[in-house]
């Protein structure tokens, strides 16, 4: 072998060692950091400063800043996180970057409005958000059945549901499933059908798989509450029949109000309280229901829909 | 005019060896293809992505390669002792001048197109079709060319009578100081008394770069008006030319003993 062979072997043998000693301190770094509590920081909170430092390359800076906003709700989504503190400037960030970036309004809102650990638990700042997406896009009419969605699903105004899908229903081309949403507001307030119906149209118009994921769990929930109410008619029916709350499901049974003892989705027996309410033995199994909770935390869910 | 061919041609050249262009090509044409990777792990905008750092990046290397061998151009040829072998033939100092503005932008305008090439076959990966929006992005690849023109006279002028640092300080800051040009005319038109004069000089003689920049615009598939991309046609050449004549009469007066 040549002298200069050997030195280029040895070299090479000698930096793949060192290689796999820097790879190994790499990884010894990252799962320190694992433990480390680093915080979320946002270096530069001001809108208007990032656009002045963005030399005029808005857009790209813009996906930048859209992008580090679906990373930041899909990592604090995904540990359940019960903040979402950096969404709001993020993405109030991203749309002074680029207001014509549409996803950022559509997505952005859906992320500020829903009730932690699904969202920022935000609905006054997403309504805030898809107005301001509504000033870019005024002939969007996508944006104004979001609007109403926010204020039917989150906020429970329905009255001001009613004006969005109004509104929206103006806009030339608007799917006519906004003027039915707009009389249901009208007519019944907040029915199951008529949330229902908004979560069906969130899935089928939108192509991203988590929002879709999302929309039929909240469709899964619809229906979970709609069986469990029939389950707590029987138990009413029973109560008021057998002058006492039933101590168990035998009992109800007995009385001929159910054939069996009722299970929930996941086949698990549900239970039936001493004061008569019903429960899910496992809730967190079952995202977005209304029904069926522990007595403690009903009381941070608003009244389900009539 | 074929003494001024003749120096731009041999600057092409000369360019063109430089091996620092093709890293900076290689570069940009890898940063094309990594938008295709970071607008999946987006949401909803992978288009978006593309267009936006494909064309930031075709600028932005471009820029950068106007000031670094802009600043040169001159200077290299004082330094090497070339120059006096090329002013003893008979070319005059501003056809020296133009002769090499002329090679440089044409360099620049092969990076540009080997770049849009690599761009747009990104986008055809993407979209498996061209749809007329797409032509907008031509004419955005056209503003960029044309923010390269501006940008290389403005780094001639300062090789004219500066050393290379400071040229390229002095460019940079030009280029910064251009993105902001829309800004200094609010601030002008916000201002009062000595202090609105001076902003509006200010503003109209730092090259308005604001007004060239349409990437945004055209990622979101927005037409751009035929009358911006002539006005900023007769811009962007008359700026050029202006400082291309300013350069000259500087070299024209260097005394190079």
């Amino acid at each position: 072998m040549k002298t200069r062979t050997k030195t280029t072997v040895f070299l090479l043998l000698t930096a793949g060692l060192i290689a796999v000693g820097s790879i190994s301190s790499l990884l010894r770094v990252t799962q320190l950091r694992a433990h480390s509590t680093l915080t979320d920081v946002l270096f530069i909170p001001s809108a208007k400063a990032v656009k002045r430092m963005s030399l005029g390359y808005t857009g790209l800076l813009a996906d930048i800043y859209w992008t580090r906003a679906v990373q930041y709700f899909g990592s604090h989504h995904v540990v359940q996180a019960q903040e979402y503190d950096l969404l709001s400037p993020l993405l109030d960030i991203t749309v002074t970057l680029d207001p014509k970036l549409e996803p950022a309004y559509k997505f952005g809102a859906i992320f500020l409005a829903q009730k932690p650990p699904a969202g920022a638990g935000r609905p006054d700042l997403a309504v805030e958000f898809v107005e301001r997406g509504i000033r870019e896009f005024p002939y969007d009419w996508h944006l104004y059945f979001h609007l109403g969605f926010i204020e039917y699903i989150e906020r429970h105004d329905y009255i001001a549901a009613a004006k969005a899908f109004e509104r929206g229903a103006r806009v030339p081309k608007a799917n006519p499933l906004l003027k039915v949403l707009a009389a249901n507001m009208r007519q019944h307030g907040g029915d199951r059908q008529t949330a229902r119906l908004l979560w069906q149209n969130v899935y089928e118009s939108n192509p991203n798989k988590d929002i879709q994921e999302n929309a039929l769990e909240h469709l899964a929930a619809l229906r979970y509450d709609e069986q469990l109410e029939r389950i707590i008619g029987r138990v009413e029916a029973a109560t008021a029949k057998l002058g006492h709350t039933p101590s168990d499901w035998q009992e109800v049974v007995a009385a001929g109000f159910l054939r069996a003892i009722p299970i929930d989705p996941k086949g698990r027996p549900l239970l039936l309280m001493p004061d008569g309410r019903v429960q899910y033995s496992r809730p967190d199994d079952f995202p977005f229901i209304q029904l069926g909770l522990p007595k403690n935390r009903q009381l941070d869910i608003a009244a389900p829909p009539q | 005019m074929s003494r001024i061919l003749a120096v731009a041609f041999n600057t092409y050249r000369e360019a063109v060896r430089d091996r620092v262009l093709y890293n900076l090509i290689v570069f940009a044409l890898l940063i094309v293809g990594s938008a295709l990777l970071f607008g999946q792990i987006s949401l909803e905008i992978e288009r978006i992505v593309l267009i936006n750092m494909g064309l930031t990046s075709i600028s932005i290397f471009g820029i950068v390669i106007s000031i670094f061998i802009g600043i040169g151009l001159v200077w290299k040829e004082i330094e090497r002792r070339t120059l006096y072998t090329v002013l003893a033939h008979p070319v005059r100092r501003w056809e020296f001048i133009f002769g090499k503005y002329l090679g440089l932008l044409g360099t620049l305008t092969l990076n540009a197109l080997l770049m849009a090439v690599g761009f747009f076959a990104a986008l055809l990966y993407l979209s498996h079709t061209f749809s007329r929006p797409d032509l907008y992005i031509l004419v955005a690849i056209y503003f960029i060319l044309l923010q390269f023109m501006m940008m290389t006279a403005v780094a001639m002028l300062y090789s004219t009578y500066s050393s290379p640092l400071l040229s390229s300080i002095f460019a940079f800051s030009t280029f910064v100081i251009g993105t902001f040009s829309e800004d200094l005319h609010n601030f002008a038109a916000a201002s009062q008394g000595a202090t609105k004069w001076i902003m509006t000089a200010v503003a109209y003689i730092v090259p308005n770069f604001s007004s060239l920049n349409v990437v945004s615009q055209v990622a979101h598939g927005t037409p751009v008006l035929g009358a911006l991309v002539l006005q900023n046609t007769v811009y962007a050449f008359t700026y050029s030319v202006v400082l291309l004549l300013c350069a000259a009469a500087v070299f024209e007066n260097r005394n190079f003993k």
